[in-house]
């Protein structure tokens, strides 16, 4: 089957990885991390700009991992804002690392891309980024957006939350006890400049991974470079991750394609609704 | 044919612009293959500014130096493509804060962007711009490779710039998405993001206009991104 609105990609998978001790700490199928794991292994990489939670209130905080023991670390998602583009001088300046993976969203896969493109700051940063993953997303929310979705909804303090994850069209909470949320009430704390974003599936990483479209314990995986293709055939080689055949399973990729239209067509209304109010938009911001 | 020929002048600037243009290393060699070096006065003994196919030009003029307002205006009148490399040349950056008054040359106070002066092509804000910005635009004149040009052409990339862009340009239009990029391009490390926005520290911030250059909401080179892709 070939789709539409998921970008330019060369294979599109279902995937997990078979590394017990990445199973218990992923968010999903712990897919990002065993490739990262598995690509500093094999010297391809030798560090990588995570996100991890900062402490027990979900503030994110973004770090240069050079160790299998720091990658996992940065396991799981965090539904918050994280920074981490310029913890990419860190890593070229500080850790001196020649080859740097960096893991984020769809919008800031974008921003390390034009910074390769155009580093106007950064010298000699852009080249020395060897591997792109990219992250679904939706949108994303400031820390005390999350803290109102998950006090004022959830009913939870933040603090208590031990597991944050989206299913069934809600934004679940578990903790001591566990709450959902639907993602439409959670969606009027998501940052404004999501609604002009028209990337769901990170269009230019070199793998995107996610979880919709799986089973559960499973990821989505989109492989869209050359670069991407070999480290991940490489671990699927290896058998560090398992992949399957993501037409066999339920909701399966239409359910995915689904979300990834929706996306856009909302960003392309958003930013025609802007323009007629006279605001900026950047230009080629739809794709 | 031959190669193109190829001019760098510098005006008032640290030279940060030069070195930076130099710390393409080898790849000098390569760029010096591509176009024919005519006029860079930290590589040659040349004195005048000859007709050339493309000027780089680094460092703001002088309205109150007859010399420095000469040489641009040379530059421009021999030049078929004039790129503002770097801070200075592009948006002033710290010639804004001049005020005159320091010997040798006190009456010296006025030190506008080049865009004031003359007609500019491309702005190239940075303060310095990365070497590899060199390599690429010198590439893709070579080249013929307009969608890389076209967005130093417009997008707002010059005249006076400061961190204040991203407050006005990008968040004041919704348009910020906390990726952080503007703290990575700034090369004074001015902004940080404390909950997920930039918030700028006035007396570090040096209005090269890296920050709005460098922020994707400023211009997303779409075309190039996917022929990126197809490399990668």
């Amino acid at each position: 089957m070939t789709y539409e609105n998921f970008g330019r990609y060369r294979s599109l998978v279902t995937a997990k990885s078979t590394e017990l001790d990445i199973g218990l700490v992923a968010q999903d199928g712990g897919v990002v991390t065993g490739l990262l794991c598995h690509a500093l292994k094999t010297g391809e990489i030798d560090g990588a700009v995570l996100t991890q939670k900062l402490d027990s209130g979900w503030m994110p905080a973004q770090y240069v991992a050079t160790t299998r023991e720091e990658i996992l670390g940065g396991a799981g998602s965090i539904y918050a804002l994280s920074p981490s583009v310029f913890q990419l001088k860190d890593a070229v300046r500080e850790y001196a690392l020649e080859n740097v993976a960096y893991v984020g969203l769809p919008c800031q896969v974008v921003a390390v891309r034009k910074m390769q493109l155009y580093p106007f700051g950064g010298r000699f940063v852009g080249d020395r980024v060897r591997l792109v993953i990219g992250i679904f997303c939706s949108e994303n929310f400031p820390i005390e957006g999350l803290r109102n979705i998950v006090e004022g909804y959830g009913n939870m303090p933040l603090e208590e939350a031990d597991r944050i994850y989206l299913s069934g069209g809600k934004v679940m909470i578990e903790g001591e006890s566990t709450a959902g949320v639907p993602i439409k009430k959670a969606a009027l704390y998501a940052q404004d400049g999501d609604h002009v974003c028209p990337d769901l599936t990170a269009e230019y990483a070199d793998i995107s991974v996610g979880s919709t479209g799986s089973e559960p314990g499973w990821n989505t995986v989109f492989v869209r470079t050359g670069r991407g293709e070999k480290l991940f055939n490489s671990a699927v080689a290896e058998g560090l991750i398992e992949t399957g055949d993501i037409e066999a399973v339920k909701p399966g990729p239409s359910a995915l394609q689904k979300l990834a239209k929706t996306k856009k067509t909302t960003a392309q209304s958003n930013i025609k609704k802007r323009d007629q109010l006279g605001l900026f938009v950047t230009k080629n911001m739809y794709y | 044919m031959g190669r193109p020929e190829f001019a760098y002048l510098h005006l008032s600037a640290c030279s940060g612009c030069e070195i930076s243009f130099l710390d393409n290393y080898e790849r000098l060699i390569e760029m010096m293959d591509m176009v024919d070096f005519k006029y860079m006065t930290i590589l040659m003994d040349a004195t005048e500014i000859p007709e050339v196919d493309i000027v780089f030009i680094d460092g703001a003029a002088c309205l109150q130096s007859k010399e420095s307002m000469e040489a641009l205006r040379t530059a421009r009148k021999n030049a078929r493509y004039l790129v503002a490399w770097g801070g200075c040349s592009s948006t002033a950056t710290i010639n804004s804060f001049s005020r005159g008054g320091q010997m040798p040359q006190p009456q010296h106070e006025s030190f506008p962007a080049i865009s004031k002066l003359v007609k500019v092509d491309a702005f190239v804000p940075g303060c310095p711009p990365g070497p590899e910005m060199a390599y690429r635009i010198i590439n893709a004149f070579v080249k013929g490779d307009t969608d890389y040009l076209k967005y130093l052409t417009s997008e707002g990339m010059g005249g006076f710039s400061c961190g204040c862009d991203l407050l006005s340009r990008i968040i004041g239009n919704s348009l910020c998405i906390g990726c952080g990029t503007c703290a990575f391009s700034c090369p004074t490390r001015a902004i940080t993001m404390p909950l997920g926005r930039p918030s700028i520290n006035w007396d570090r911030c040096v209005k090269c206009g890296a920050c709005y250059a460098g922020c994707p909401r400023s211009f997303q080179p779409l075309d190039l991104m996917n022929r990126m892709m197809e490399e990668l």
